[in-house]
Parts: structure tokens; C-alpha cells; sequence
């Protein structure tokens, strides 16, 4: 199995069909198709083991995709906003590689200079060979992706062939979007919901509309200049999205019928504003991991207007949850020592499926019967919805008693002067470790104290649950996936 | 047959991709399917030329067979004999 058959398919049924807009440069999927056969020949003869991209959202993206698969090359993409050092280091992971995007960068930071080309020496190439049927490889790695590391050092994902196009064969019917269909892309190309949006965008035959870099001005203007009729937003650019709209960015966005977002928390009082802001489009949260090939559960259209319209509070609470899992995939919730537990208890979140990879070049996390420990706490309801809890590593054991970090939080931003808040685990002599809290006050309430806080805590919660140390931040550190970097966090607590 | 493996029509332009596989032999244009193309097409059976649809899965009565066609033709799919079936696509939402 190949996923370029994905793209072949679709300049077989439909090449004269719009499929990829850049920029205001335009493919038709049989140009996209050309080029990455002429990539797979450029790729071939290179001699690389890896064909690496360092590049914001271009054509160059799924031709470097699609021309790496067909000449049975894992491809990898890599994240541009990494500090040198970090990147320079991916970059020595993946020998001898083929670079394209920012060569002179990679050139500068990697030990092993590797083999690069700018976009446009990649352009070149392409054209210097002729498209060649290059034979579909046996090589199972269609790409490896290397994940955030907000908890850990990245590590090193990696998906198969067959493991992309289970999802894709499971959730798309093939050429199913009309010609006038448009998929906005504005997460970036080493993301797994990058990757996932030009698989799926290709399958269905939208057209791509790809946005490099992300400003909610830029993505209201494509909206209407391209009629974009789908698109996929984490929650924080959501929430810029939103607040562009609200100081009076106007743009036509009635074409637009469908909305995912995934990658983060979404706050509940930004989806209740955004499904009354865009009431005739469709939400639907997706929740999945790089390791399991991107969505594994979801929250469609109907569920969140029917959630948002009821009284009945076990409804309305679906809004929070990440909906019930792909028909494709089998979800169970865990605890510590790895029994099943029914619905309503929390524990840790397992999935197995074609989709789901759960290898890291080394090592496959699986388990017996191809279960994957996600490291993400949840629990399902009694109707099958999933409800997250957050992540297994950050966890605060302060004397053997285990507390979500979202416990604290959720208690502190009921307080109305706090806008935002993350709570971190820090050493302690006395209990292994013990409860930290970062606060951004609303710059509109009255201030509160340290005092404050622990009261506050105290009285909504439990004594243990009262932060040793706190701390009063103008913000906190995200990635720009919205992941809050609890890393960070960590480091303002000098404890020793 | 084997899951990913990929087969050619002997009697017309099709091509389908295994997604599950079983056992017997898969036909289309009622000739049996080959990894690859016979230079002399073999005749299309009247019986089994309704044709194949690129992008459609097709499934045997039990479902034990299913095959993604990746290129279309003339001629139609059968498991010895027995005409395959367009599996029903349920719908989702795109999440991507």
C-alpha cells in the first residue's frame, strides 16, 4: 500500500480539477501528480535515506510528500520555529538526508551538513527530469514526524503506509466534494493535522487553499476571496478568528459549511460564541495524536448544535467532550494497572485500529493485542462520548496523591479575577513534589493576592490541592498549536 | 490475494487495490484478474460489464472480500462467479 495512489486516483479522475492554490499560484491535480513523479526521480537519485521539508505551506509540501512515497522515501517534515540547536539536532537524526525549504538554515545549524535545495532550486530540479513511473516501494514508512516535546525530547514518530491510508479509506469517500469545494490550510506542514489535511483534501478532491502563515485577518480574506467551504483551526486561532470579527475585520464567510478544530483545549465559552457567530456552519472537534495517524474521536455538526441548544445538562456537557470514536477504531479507558473500567470512571485512554501507528524509530509503544497507551487521561461516557482529562506526564503526585493539573485550574478560573491559570509539579523535600500555579489576572478585575489564590483553592477544593508557590504572569507560553508548555512553566519555579 | 496487493482486469481497463482479502478468484469481465495486463485483452463477458466505478469499494455477500477500485472499466467485479457488491459509504463529518 502507497499513499500516493491517493493523489493518482485523483489526476486519474479528475486532473484538470483545481488541487492546490498557493499564494495565487494554481496546480491541477494532474500538474500535482507530474511534479511528484518528477520528485520521486529527483529523490531517487539523490541517494537520501530521508527526504526532510523546512518550509512553511507551499506546493512544495505534498509534492515533497507524494514524490518521497512514490520512490520509498519516508518523508519529514520539520518544525521551521525550532531554536537552532533543537532543529539542528532533528536534522542530524535523519542521515543522509534530501532537504528542501530552508537550505542555508539547515546548512548553518546541522553537524552533518545535509544534501538541500531552496523551494525554488527544487522547482528547477523538478524540471530537469522527466516524470518516470517509479515503482511503488515495499519501504512500510511513509513518514516520520517528530513530536512537539512539550513534556519530553521530541520523539521520533513514525507512520506507515498502511497506517495513513486506513484512515483515510476510513473516513473519506473518494472524489465525495463537489468541483466548487474548498479546504482552507493553515496548520503547518510538520503538524500530523497538516499532513492529514492534504491526504484527506486530495481523497475527497477539494481544493486546497493553502495559507503559510496564519494571521485571522489573512484566513477571513481567503474565506471569502476562495469561498472556502471547509477548514480545520486549533482553538487559539479560533479565538483570534473570532476577535478579528469582534473589532471589526469584516469578511463573506457564508460559504463556509464546515469547521474542525482539534490540537488543543477548546474553551468552552469560545465554541458557544463561535457556533452563534457562524451559525450556519458546521463544527466538528476532532481529538487524535501524530501517533495514531491524526482524528480518532469526534464531535459532529449535530452534536454541537444540539448540545448548544439544550437544557439538559448531561447534553449541553458534550460541547466539552471530543465525541464518540471513528466507526474504524476501538477506544477503552484504563487504569494503572491496565483493567478496563466502565463508563464515568476516569483512567488512561487506549486505542488500537488500522490508523494507529504507537511506533518510535527504535521502539513500538503497542502493547499486547495492538492497544496504544495514549498518555492521555479521559473517560467515556454512558452514550459512548470521550471526555479528556489531560495529559498521563503531567499529573502532580504530591505524596503519593495524584491530581490532574485541571482540577486546579478549572477551580481557579471560576474566580472572577483570574483569567487563566497552569498548575505544575515542582520537587519538594517534604512530598516528592508539590503543587506550583501560574496566574494571568483580567486586567479588568481587581487584583488579587497569593493569598488570595490559596484561599481560594482552599475552599474550593482540598488543602492538598493549595499551591505551594505562586506566581502572577502577563501570559502563559504556548506553541503555536495552542499547546501550553508546561516545560516552561516548571523552569519560573527555581525550587532548589 | 493479499491486503494492498493490487490487481489488473484481463478483459478490460480496471484496477483494484485489496483492502481485505480472502479466498477464491476475483474476476472482472468474468476473467480472472492478474498482477499484470496480458498484451491480448481477453473477452469481456457480457454477464460482467456493467462496468467499474474508480474510488467505490466493492464487497463480497459476507463481506469477507473487499477491494477499492482504483481505475475504472468496462467490465464488472465477481468472486467466482458471484457479483461483487458497491459497499455503502457512511458519511462522517471531515474533521481535517
Amino acid at each position: 500500500m502507497n499513499i500516493a495512489l491517493l493523489l493518482q486516483m485523483a489526476a486519474e479522475a479528475g486532473g484538470d480539477r483545481t488541487g492546490l492554490v498557493c499564494d495565487g499560484r494554481r496546480w491541477s491535480y494532474s500538474e500535482l501528480f507530474e511534479a511528484a513523479q518528477r520528485a520521486a526521480v529527483v529523490f531517487r537519485d539523490s541517494g537520501a535515506a530521508y527526504v526532510a521539508l523546512l518550509d512553511e505551506s507551499s506546493e512544495a509540501a505534498p509534492i515533497a510528500l507524494f514524490g518521497a512515497a512514490l520512490a520509498g522515501i519516508p518523508y519529514v517534515p520539520l518544525n521551521y520555529r525550532l531554536a537552532d540547536a533543537d532543529l539542528g539536532a532533528l536534522i542530524d537524526r535523519i542521515e543522509p538526508a534530501l532537504l528542501i525549504g530552508d537550505a542555508t538554515r539547515a546548512s548553518a545549524i546541522a553537524s552533518k551538513r545535509p544534501k538541500a535545495l531552496s523551494r525554488s532550486d527544487f522547482q528547477t530540479a523538478l524540471k530537469s527530469v522527466s516524470a518516470e513511473t517509479v515503482d511503488d516501494s515495499e519501504q512500510p514508512i511513509a513518514a516520520q514526524i517528530f513530536t512537539s516535546g512539550t513534556t519530553s525530547a521530541p520523539k521520533a514518530a513514525l507512520l506507515k503506509h498502511t497506517n495513513l491510508m486506513g484512515y483515510i479509506l476510513g473516513t473519506v469517500e473518494f472524489m465525495s466534494a463537489a468541483e466548487e469545494e474548498a479546504a482552507l490550510v493553515c496548520v503547518p506542514p510538520y503538524h500530523i493535522a497538516g499532513i492529514a489535511a492534504l491526504l484527506s483534501s486530495i481523497y475527497s478532491m477539494r481544493k486546497l487553499v493553502l495559507l503559510p502563515a496564519f494571521t485571522p485577518e489573512a484566513w477571513l480574506d481567503l474565506v471569502e476571496a476562495e469561498r472556502v467551504t471547509n477548514a480545520f483551526v486549533v482553538p487559539t486561532m479560533l479565538a483570534r478568528i473570532v476577535a478579528a470579527q469582534e473589532s471589526g475585520h469584516s469578511a463573506d464567510v457564508t460559504s463556509l459549511k464546515a469547521l474542525a478544530y482539534g490540537g488543543g483545549r477548546m474553551p468552552r465559552e469560545l465554541i458557544e460564541i463561535a457556533l452563534d457567530r457562524f451559525p450556519e456552519t458546521g463544527f466538528t472537534n476532532a481529538y487524535g495524536l501524530t501517533e495514531t495517524s491524526s482524528t480518532i474521536a469526534l464531535l459532529g455538526p449535530e452534536d454541537h448544535r444540539l448540545a448548544h441548544a439544550s437544557t439538559d445538562p448531561m447534553v449541553r456537557e458534550r460541547l466539552s467532550s471530543v465525541g464518540q470514536p471513528l466507526p474504524t477504531v476501538e477506544i477503552e479507558i484504563r487504569d494503572d494497572n491496565g483493567q478496563v473500567l466502565p463508563a464515568g470512571e476516569p483512567g488512561e485512554i487506549y486505542v488500537r485500529g488500522e490508523q494507529v501507528s504507537g511506533e518510535y524509530q527504535g521502539k513500538s509503544a503497542l502493547i499486547e493485542g495492538g492497544w496504544f497507551p495514549t498518555r492521555d487521561q479521559g473517560y467515556l461516557d454512558g452514550e459512548g462520548y470521550l471526555f479528556l482529562g489531560g495529559r498521563a506526564d503531567d499529573v502532580i503526585v504530591r505524596g503519593g496523591e495524584n491530581m490532574a493539573p485541571a482540577e486546579i485550574e478549572d477551580a481557579l478560573s471560576a474566580h472572577p479575577a483570574v483569567q487563566e491559570s497552569a498548575a505544575v509539579g515542582v520537587p519538594s523535600a517534604e512530598w516528592g513534589e508539590t503543587v506550583a500555579v501560574a496566574v494571568v489576572l483580567r486586567a479588568s478585575a481587581e487584583p488579587i493576592s497569593e493569598v488570595d489564590v490559596k484561599e481560594h483553592i482552599r475552599t474550593s477544593l482540598r488543602s492538598s490541592r493549595v499551591p505551594e508557590y505562586v506566581t502572577f504572569v502577563d501570559a502563559l507560553p504556548y506553541n503555536e498549536m495552542g499547546k501550553l508548555l508546561r516545560r516552561e512553566i516548571k523552569q519560573w519555579f527555581d525550587v532548589h | 490475494m493479499k491486503p494492498g496487493a493490487k490487481l489488473k482486469s484481463t478483459a478490460c481497463d480496471t484496477e483494484v487495490m485489496v483492502i481485505k482479502a480472502c479466498e477464491g478468484s476475483l474476476e472482472c469481465g468474468g476473467q480472472p484478474m492478474a498482477d499484470e495486463k496480458p498484451d491480448t485483452p481477453a473477452a469481456l463477458d457480457q454477464n460482467f460489464s456493467a462496468g467499474t466505478l474508480i474510488g467505490k469499494r466493492y464487497v463480497n455477500a459476507d463481506q469477507s472480500l473487499e477491494v477499492l477500485c482504483v481505475r475504472a472499466g468496462a467490465g464488472s467485479l465477481a468472486l467466482n462467479g458471484a457479483a461483487l457488491e458497491i459497499k455503502d459509504a457512511k458519511p462522517l463529518p471531515s474533521s481535517d
